[in-house]
């Protein structure tokens, strides 16, 4: 087959993503060493100020860093936990395991915004439905204003992120629990094993693979969540509420192009250490 | 215990899901008196409210229209970089998968601060076209990724029989490649209307001017104007999440495979 086609075949793509979105990726680290507002025809080039600016004397960045790196954490462990137990309750084939892995993913489909939707009203302090549940149950003293609270707000967030994504993590997981033969419970049951020793030297370790990728996947996700905090918090966020993505958006809506500009390199840094630190916890852990 | 743990979940998804549902055919006093009961006295007017007023239905055309384009665009130049990236010898090949995979790595996010000067000075703003051409842009990373991973697999019999019948390349493409890609094809798509579909990042970027906005931009509009009127909220979630639930109902299987390669790969 001639080569020649072939580049033919690939140029309209590659001219497109070159185009507009290495080019503008470029450009963008240009931008950065800038105080271009965005419109005005004149600006000045600031070097490598922007940067420093971000990295160590910028208390919105670095409060939005922080909230990002809380809500990762809880998005990652509670997904990824929540994720695997589903997984392991339905990986057995069956009618009523179907209906429910359908059901369970169901939230994937939505889009952020409806899911933010879902949620402000779970939380509404007055009229929502989490303390009309609490409530009902006599457990008023757990009743909390959710969102309104600044220094948990973040937390709830996380649990509607968790329930938004859950189900397609869970899928992942069945897909590597259908692939551990039956040889190896089979054995584990000779041995003695119960149910919690048949997961923890059987499940466990075989979807070490699995596991990487429902991280590795949430942890990304976690820094793009973008559409469901400006569904939940307004835009822009308040302070509680403010994440990396959300923090270079209004950064750029007021008009201090070159300085968000900025942002997105140490954004885009962040998400490149905590993988790599993902990536060494993950090899330590496998020896 | 199993029984018990996934009936609780269940009723975790379903219950928020039948009170939003039931909501948008309640009044606000009616919501907060019964949040979990069905209508006492159903109405229609949140939904003559939110078509109305909020010209919804221009809104939906607009998102219909966007996905319509930008799907099938992305799938047919993304499949055709996954051809090539399937025939061509070795270090070509991972040249050009490479600079694709690149994209992967990089969240739109990162890069929609210069795009958006980009899209500004090329009158791409304000408009459906470069709302298409952004969606198509940023997804097809995503899209090569899956469909090369499944052409690569196709073993190489099968279009060297094809060139000795004297076949060119599109046509090993098109009567070949493509149809036995079917499967694959069909899951990418899905994850791209998903996720176009539900796009609100490069609306809320490039998108002023009220005519052109499309459903999850419009959404978040609506949350400054009614702010506690939840109903009206609801009934903006159940016209605009009703058009992929009713889809996910019919291609289960489909959508399943589709959003999880997606996830798995992008």
């Amino acid at each position: 087959m001639s080569r020649r086609a072939l580049y033919l075949f690939a140029a309209p793509a590659l001219a497109l993503y070159g185009g507009f979105f290495l080019l503008p990726a470029v450009q963008g680290l240009r931008y950065a060493t800038t105080d271009w507002d965005g419109y005005s025809p004149a600006f000045h080039d600031v070097g490598a100020a922007n940067l420093t600016a971000v990295v160590s004397n910028d208390d919105l960045f670095r409060n939005a860093l922080t909230n990002n790196l809380k809500f990762l954490l809880v998005v990652v462990l509670g997904q990824t936990a929540l994720a695997l137990l589903l997984a392991v309750l339905l990986a057995a084939r069956g009618r009523g395991s179907t209906w429910l892995r359908a059901l369970f993913f169901l939230p994937t489909v939505l889009s952020s915004v409806s899911v933010a939707f879902i949620w402000k009203f779970v939380y509404d302090p007055n009229f929502g439905l989490a303390n009309a549940v609490l409530d009902a149950a006599g457990l008023d003293r757990f009743e909390s204003s959710y969102l309104g609270d600044e220094s948990t707000a973040i937390l709830w967030v996380a649990v509607a992120q968790i329930w938004f994504h859950a189900g397609q993590m869970m899928i992942v997981y069945i897909a590597g629990i259908n692939q551990i033969p039956e040889e190896l419970y089979d054995a584990a049951r000779t041995d003695g094993a119960g149910r919690w020793q048949q997961f923890r030297h059987v499940t466990w370790p075989m979807v070490a693979p699995a596991t990487a990728l429902v991280v590795a996947y949430t942890t990304l996700q976690s820094f793009k969540a973008f559409d469901l905090i400006l569904g939940l918090a307004g835009n822009p966020p308040r302070s509680g509420l403010d994440v990396l993505a959300t923090r270079i958006y209004s950064t750029f809506a007021n008009s201090q192009l070159g300085y968000a500009a900025a942002e997105s390199i140490v954004f885009m840094a962040a998400i490149a250490v905590v993988t790599f630190l993902q990536n060494r916890a993950a090899r330590m852990a496998h020896g | 215990m199993r029984r018990l743990l996934l009936a609780g979940y269940a009723l975790l998804i379903v219950v928020p899901l039948v009170v939003i549902v039931g909501g948008s055919f309640k009044t606000t006093p009616d919501l907060f008196a019964s949040p979990f009961g069905p209508p006492t006295r159903p109405t229609l007017d949140n939904y003559v409210t939110v078509l109305e007023k909020q010209d919804l239905l221009r809104v939906l055309g607009n998102s219909v229209l966007v996905v319509a384009v930008s799907v099938p665009v992305t799938l047919l130049l993304g499949s055709l970089v996954a051809f090539a990236v399937a025939r061509l010898p070795r270090l070509p090949s991972r040249v050009l998968f490479g600079i694709f995979a690149l994209g992967l790595a990089v969240p739109a996010q990162a890069v929609m601060i210069p795009q958006y000067v980009q899209f500004d000075r090329l009158g791409l703003r304000n408009s459906l076209t470069g709302l298409m051409l952004v969606d198509v842009v940023v997804t097809l990373p995503v899209a090569v990724f899956i469909l090369a991973g499944f052409m690569r697999t196709l073993p190489a019999e099968l279009f060297e029989a094809a060139e000795i019948d004297g076949a060119g390349p599109w046509a090993a493409y098109r009567r070949i490649a493509v149809p036995v890609s079917a499967p694959s094809l069909a899951a990418t798509a899905i994850f791209l209307v998903v996720m176009h579909w539900n796009d609100l990042l490069h609306p809320l970027l490039f998108i002023d001017d009220p005519a052109k906005r499309t459903l999850p931009l419009a959404l978040l509009d609506f949350q400054g104007e009614y702010l506690t009127e939840y109903p009206l909220l609801f009934t903006g979630v159940v016209v605009a999440s009703l058009p992929m639930v009713l889809a996910y109902a019919f291609l289960q299987r489909h959508f399943v495979a589709g959003i999880t390669a997606g996830a798995v790969k992008g």
